[in-house]
Parts: C-alpha cells; structure tokens; sequence
C-alpha cells in the first residue's frame, strides 16, 4: 500500500481543523475492579488518558464524548474547569482520536454529561488533588494549608506558592484514578450552572473550516458511490468504459454490488456517479412490506416473541370501565441536513478515517474487519458534522471513504453522500404499534394498566460482535454478515424504552415484541422506543382522564408519587395557566403530557396549544410551555436549547413525517419526499428549567421528543373532539378523524 | 472542457478554470478554499449552500458558474471579520442561535439579504423570508430571535 503522507507533511498542511498527532498517553485496560469509577472512568482508569497539564497554562482535556452540535464539549470543559479551579478558557477540549482518547463507546443515550460528565469531574477533582499534593512536598506545607485558584497553588501566608504549569514537568497525572477526591461543593461553584457561550459557535457563525464535509487535504481526491435501487438488488451488468474516459477519472470501483467511483474533483466524482448509475443493471426484487399495512405485516413476522418487561400486581377496587386503544408510530428519518461524510486515506501505514460517527471506537472495529486489518492499524479521527440524532449515514461514509481509498493506492479520498443516498440509505427508527388496555375504577383511579409494544430493533450500530453493522459492507463480493439484533435491557431498553409507566398504577404488565426481522433498514434514531411509548402512554392518559371525567393534570397527579414528577407537571400547569374544565372551542385546544426519559433520565411535563382548521385538517402548533428537571444543570442555556430543538423536531416528527416506500424502493429521496417543520409552521417555545444542583446531573438532550407527541394529539382532541392514534398527524388524518365525531 | 471565469467574491476577482456546468458551491468551497456555503441537498430545497449575488440570496449548488458573469458574489467568509463581525454574526453567537450549525451558512446569509431590503423586518416576516431554510435541530426560534437582534443593533 503507497504510503501517502507522512504525520509531519499532513500535520503541516492541513491548518482549519485541530489535528494532534501526539501519541498521546497511553489507553487505559478496561478491566473492571476495585475502586469503584464513575461513569466511563471504570473502561479508562488513567488520569493522563483525560487531562494534560501543560506548562503553558492550559489543561487539554482528552474527552471520549464527541460533539453533535449538542454543546456536550462545552459543558463538559465547564465540568473540568470547575473541578480543576481554573478559568474555563485555559481548557482546551481535543477531538476524539482512537490514537489517543478515552474509549467511552457510543456517544448517545442523553448519556454524555451523565455518565462522561461524572468520570471527568472524577478525574478532574483527583488531579487536582494530585497537584495540592505534589506542591505539599515542594513547599513543604500540608496540603491541608494549600489553596488553588486558576492554577496557582500558594500557602495561607501567599509567600510560598507554585502552580500546576510548573508542576506539569513531572508528569502529574501518570497514574491511575482512584477516585479518592471529593468533588467541589455545590456553593463554590462558579462555572457549573452558568450559560457559558459555546466554544464551537463563533467558528461555525465566520464560515471557517468547521464539518469534515469543509475539510480539504492535500493530494486528496473525491468519491461518490452508486447504491443499489434497493435493499436486495443484484447487479447483472455494468459497462464502465465511458464513465473511464470521463474527466478526472481517478478510479472506478465494483466489488460485488458495491460500486463507487473517484475523481480529481467534486464535481466530475458526481457527474460520473450519475454516468455509472445509468449503465448499471439491476435486478430489483418486489422485496418491501405494503406500505399501508406495515405495522401488521410487522407484528406477523415469524419469530416475534413477546417478553413481559414489567409487571406489577397488587390490591385494587374492580375494574368499572375498561378502555382500550392502538397507536402506531411509522418509519422516520433523521434527515440530517448536511448528507453523511467519510474521509480516509493510508497514512504511515496505516489507514486514517475520518468521521462524524457517534462512536469512533466501534467504528474502527468494523473498518478493521471489512478490511482485515489490525485495529490498531486503523485512526479513527472524529470530526464534527451536521446534526445527526443518532444513527445515520456517518459510519456507513466513512466505510465508503476507506473501500474507495483501499482500491485507489491508498490516496486520501472523501466521500460525501448525495440527498438521496442519504435518505434511501440512512438507517431508519423502526415503525412501531403500541397497544394499550386499562381498566377506571369506581373513584375514578386506573387500576390495571395492559401496554404491549411491537418494534423491531433500535440498535444496529457498528461494534456489534455478531457482525459487521456497515452498509458498504453488505454489498461486496464476499459480503460481511450484518449483526443479530437483539433487544437492549431496561431501563433504558430499546422499543420498550419508556414503555413502563412512571405512574403508579396497582396492577400493570408491560409486553415487549421484539421484531428480529428488518424489512426496512433500520437503528438508532433519537429516543429509541421512547417517542412512540410516551406518544402512547401519554394520550392513553388522557383517554383514560376522558373516561374518568376528570382534569388531565389532576388525573396525572393522582396517579403519581414522583415529587420530582409532580413538580415538573405543578409548575408547568402555572406556567402556561392551564384552567381545568376550560373547553375547546372546536379549533383550538390545549394538551398536556409527561415523562422521565428512560424512566430515569431528566423530567419534562409540557402543555401544547393547538389550532385545528377543521376544513383542511391543518393542525398547527402555536405554543408550547415546558418545565424540565435535568438535577444539577451544567449549562442552562445548554439545556434549554436540547429541551426546545427536541419539541420542535418532535412537533416535525409528529405532524409531517413519515418514511414513503412502496413495494421495491424508498420513495421520500429528497425534502419535497420528506418534509420537516419549516419556520412559519414552528411553535414559539418557552422551556423552563427547575435546577437542582444538590443532585446528580440526568441526561437530557433526548427527554422532550416523546411528550411533545402527545401534548399535541391531546390539545387536538381538546380543541376538536377528534383523538389522532396514528402518527404524523397529516391534514388527511385529522381532516377524517373530525369528520367521524 | 474548462473555461477560465473571472468571478468577484467577496470585493476580490478570483479567477477558477472549470467546466462551465460546475456549480458555484463546489467551486467555493474547493477553488476558493471558502467552506462557509454548505452541501446540503444539491437540489435548492434546503438552503444550506446560500451565498448572495448582486444582493439576492440564491442556491449555490444549483447556479453553474458560466451564469454567474460579472454578479458580486458575497459568501459567509466576506461579510464580517473576527475583530469585526457582521451583527447577524454576532447576534447569532449571543443568542446562541444554533445547535449543530450545518444550516446557519444558509440562516445568516438569508437574513442579510432580507435586512438589506428591510432592515427592521417583523417576526412573521423573518419566518416568510426563511421559509425555505431547512434547519433540523429545532434552533429556529433562536434564529429568529439572532436576526431581531441583529436588525436592532445595526439601528441604533
């Protein structure tokens, strides 16, 4: 294999972006033992793995948690600012690097601030102390007598003083954490908690070089790829000598059905993908479901069993009234705006990928295993891309970039996907039914609670041991075998997320039915199960609140112990004035909804205000008042933001989306084929946050998706009479629905 | 085959040999080192690749270079410096107006023309203008709340 660059060339002709070549401190063993770690600490015990003190008057913090425009870095230099006593602007946050960072997985689950955020305060509070020490002996005065701020470290009597930048040259931090330092108390924080400015924002608002899709390299060349037009076509003919004689033609690549071309530039790579598309032949099989009845064709696949998840008997009145209702929740996209980018290129002999993947550990095990090669021959840089709320292309690109540069000498080759690729290829969130049965008691209480869930998986992530979880993967000549899917347990689940009630019902059993079968390509996209079972769960509520005659907000509180639970849902009732036995007026309507993510993750209770034009069916979302609990918030400003782009692409998802396919393709290629939420259709948002720094921080950037579905399907039926069970609620639906009543 | 353009970006002439169809955002981003536009559909739906020419915003990857002629062309890179940035610059950093950013190219660069013809545009008037923006984040109300911003501050 050529080798293309050297470490110092690339280093030197690549400026935009931050790329460290340090080897960097070693990785830690990930086995697990005594003391006991927090968060991800336990999978990377050394200090050095985290934090570098540098004599400069910096501290470079080596995070595994990678930036999806989510503002995590941000909070989490403010997390290693704090614990360190410095000023937040000596910190200076480093990409993650499989040549040199902590391998905290997946970046995902609303899990970074929870879990990363826990294991770096950890670390940070221990260097701290690490660095007390060492200056103790220097001085020679207790510790116990020593104070630091902003990287000083001085005696009571201020004569006697040093600092960590001076420290730094003894290599503090060689050693493994212990978790021996408590961490700062609440009161003397003074970086946690505050709305500091994200760090990525001013480079990302000058157009300076930011995404991996700015990123040029030198010598680097541009590839696209020619996908099948559907999951199981066999390519029977392809004819290429014209698209070789096209300008700039670096490579033309077919390995089984996998076929991609190369090109000096952007341009000529796209224009010979369109040539190369027309001369392929294609044997396409009628191989997908009947749209319009996909959910039972998906609930009949052979081998769904059902495993009750939860159940709970105990004493209660008889059932006077029993309800029962089906929700069903369709195929949705992540639709990122910016199309899935892969970069790679054999440097030093080994091959260097990079990726806005979520999880550049994993990712570097399956490109290790499509292209035989060690690991540890295999980079894997992350750099930031467009929004990508969860599993979308990324990884599949950045496979695409290392097949295309393998079969072109190694050159540096970037890959970016075309609209369509991304919406026909992208794995989706699987369509889902939720079906529920309770029964009311005489005094108006809900004493037995029936919920089943039919979803295939929410997991297909690249790292899986069962196999390779890589599109480009799939179709070469010898095809690696995509991964079992299997189901995650709870709490956080997987199509059973959020299926357990949080209320506190006597009696309940919650059923899972996994669906091994995947018809449609499907994985991780924000939330997992949890949008479909909260939509459910919370207009089931209100269904049952109906049947009880009873206020939907009283009805909830009586069902509910939670005192953080009932905070959320008290104070979001007096922020948005909510008014039981306030009427609809036929047109406009409120609803209210409730969850904890994960049933263990941050509170959020909203009220949504509605206008339904009962001749189109137009449904629009005029407002919408939250109240979340994250525990202790980092940022604020941070946390809002996550809460209100989580209502408002839960409003999208709601009312307009839905993946179109009929029976040999995926029909919604483009954003006419899929349409989001556009700004005149978006609600004013106005999030309120209940802080609670005593406690520990909870995940949050995922928390407000699910009842935002069902705050809206309950302020309809409010304003109209209509109940909408099934998702996107298109004019159609509830054009139909009020035409029933 | 490639021709030579002479194009005007931002108050510069640049000259790019390329082949005539080639849109104007590859020729941004790959001749003229200029990443602010953004790849985003290739299709003008979603806005992410606005750049603005004789003062009109339009779709970079939909206008080939050979119709660009003598039109000024103003890219993200050309309206503010980092000692002074452009106040929808800086109002979209104190607002925060963004979570991941791949769209704000297309959000400031639509805000600019419209505050050019109508510099203290209404709320309802910014969301009409923006219409055709895709942002998938949910930033849209901080978008808006930017521009308001930004079309005060350059009043006062």
């Amino acid at each position: 294999m050529n080798k293309v660059l050297t470490r110092r060339e690339f280093g030197t002709a690549f400026g935009g972006l931050v790329i460290a070549f340090s080897m960097g401190p070693r990785l830690a063993a990930a086995a697990d033992g005594p003391p006991r770690l927090p968060g991800t600490l336990a999978a990377n015990k050394r200090l050095d793995s985290w934090l570098r003190v540098d004599p400069v008057g910096t501290v470079t913090v080596f995070t595994g948690r990678v930036e999806l425009g989510q503002g995590a870095t941000t909070a989490l230099a403010q997390i290693a600012a704090e614990e360190l006593d410095i000023a937040f602007v000596r910190i200076r946050m480093i990409p993650v690097d499989t040549s040199h960072s902590p391998n905290e997985g997946v970046t995902a689950g609303s899990n970074s601030i929870e879990m990363g955020g826990a294991a770096l305060r950890s670390a940070a509070a221990e260097a701290r102390a690490i660095l007390v020490q060492l200056a103790s002996e220097h001085l020679n005065v207790p510790a116990a007598q020593l104070m630091t701020e902003d990287g000083l470290i001085f005696a009571r009597d201020g004569a006697r003083k040093t600092s960590y930048w001076e420290l730094a040259a003894e290599n503090p931090l060689d050693r493994e954490a212990t978790n021996s330092a408590p961490a700062k108390p609440v009161k003397d924080h003074r970086i946690v908690g505050q709305p500091i400015q994200r760090l990525d924002i001013p480079d990302k608002v000058m157009g300076r070089p930011v995404f991996i899709q700015d990123m040029r390299l030198p010598g680097m060349v541009f590839g696209r790829v020619v996908r099948p037009p559907n999951y199981g076509a066999e390519l029977t003919r392809l004819d290429d000598a014209a698209v070789r004689k096209m300008p700039g033609i670096v490579s033309v690549v077919r390995d089984g059905r996998f076929v991609g071309v190369v090109a000096e530039r952007e341009e000529q790579a796209i224009a010979a993908r369109a040539a190369l598309a027309k001369a392929a032949v294609w044997r396409v099989p009628a191989s997908l479901p009947d749209a319009a009845n996909v959910h039972e064709f998906l609930k009949t696949r052979p081998g769904v069993v059902p495993k009750i998840v939860n159940e709970k008997t105990g004493m209660a009145a008889p059932a006077m009234k029993t309800l029962e209702a089906v929700y069903r929740k369709p195929y949705l996209a992540h639709a990122s705006i910016g199309p899935s980018c892969g970069i790679a290129g054999f440097i030093d002999e080994g091959l260097t990928v990079w990726s806005h993947t979520q999880g550049p550990y994993p990712l570097r095990t399956d490109i290790a295993k499509v292209t035989a090669m060690p690991p540890e021959k295999v980079r894997v840089i992350h750099t930031p891309g467009a929004g990508c709320y969860g599993h979308n292309g990324a990884d599949d690109a950045a496979l695409d970039a290392a097949l295309l540069s393998l079969a072109t000498n190694g050159r540096l080759v970037k890959v970016q996907w075309m609209r369509d690729d991304e919406f026909g290829w992208e794995p989706f969130g699987s369509a889902m039914t939720m079906s529920a049965r309770a029964g009311l008691a005489a005094d108006g209480s809900i004493v037995d609670w029936q919920y089943d869930v039919w979803s295939c998986t929410h997991n297909m992530r690249p790292g899986n041991r069962s196999g390779v979880n890589l599109l480009g993967a799939w179709h070469l000549a010898k095809p690696l075998a995509r991964a079992t899917p299997a189901e995650a347990p709870l709490p956080a689940g997987g199509g059973d997320r959020n299926a357990v009630p949080v209320y506190d019902f006597p009696n309940q059993r919650i059923t899972d039915h996994f669906i091994a079968d995947m018809p449609l390509r499907v994985s991780a996209l924000r939330t997992l199960g949890a949008f479909g079972n909260v939509f459910a769960l919370e207009s089931f509520m209100d269904e049952m609140a109906d049947a009880a005659g009873a206020d939907p907000v009283a009805f909830r509180l009586k069902h509910l112990k939670d005192a953080r639970g009932r905070a959320v849902l008290q104070a979001v009732a007096e922020k948005a004035n909510w008014k039981p036995g306030t009427k609809g007026d036929g047109a406009r309507g409120r609803g209210v909804a409730f969850s904890r993510y994960e049933t263990t993750k941050t509170y959020v209770a909203m009220i949504a205000d509605v206008v339904v034009d009962r001749t189109s069916g137009m449904v629009r979302v005029e407002r919408v008042t939250a109240v979340a609990d994250a525990g202790q918030t980092v940022n604020p400003d941070g946390l809002k933001n996550q809460i209100e782009g989580g209502i408002i692409q839960g409003t999208s998802w709601t009312l307009k989306e839905q993946v179109v396919f009929d029976k040999e393709r995926i029909v919604s290629r483009d954003w006419v084929g899929y349409p989001i939420l556009t700004f005149p259709e978006v609600p004013v948002v106005d999030v309120v946050v209940i802080d609670r720094p005593e406690l520990p921080s909870l995940g949050a950037g995922e928390a407000s998706q699910g009842p935002i579905s069902a705050a809206i399907a309950n302020a309809i039926r409010h304003a109209t009479g209509a109940r909408l069970r099934d998702l996107p609620f298109t004019p159609e639906r509830a054009r139909a629905a009020i035409a029933q009543i | 085959m490639p021709q030579t353009y002479h194009l005007r970006v931002n108050g510069e002439s640049r000259e790019v040999s390329v082949d005539g169809d080639t849109p104007l955002l590859y020729v941004l981003k790959n001749d003229l080192e200029l990443p602010g536009a953004k790849f985003g559909c290739g299709l003008a739906q979603c806005g992410a690749c606005t750049v603005i020419m004789d003062g009109a915003a339009v779709r970079s990857c939909v206008t080939e270079v050979r119709s660009v002629g003598t039109r000024d062309i103003v890219t993200l890179e050309g309206i503010g410096t980092e000692q002074k940035p452009h106040p929808l610059q800086a109002a979209f950093i104190a607002e925060q107006a963004m979570q991941c950013g791949y769209c704000i190219n297309g959000m400031i660069m639509s805000a600019k023309a419209l505050l050019d013809r109508n510099p203290h545009p209404a709320d309802g008037e910014i969301r009409e203008a923006l219409a055709g923006n895709l942002c998938r984040c949910g930033s849209h109300n901080r978008i808006v709340r930017a521009i308001l911003r930004a079309s005060k501050e350059a009043a006062t």
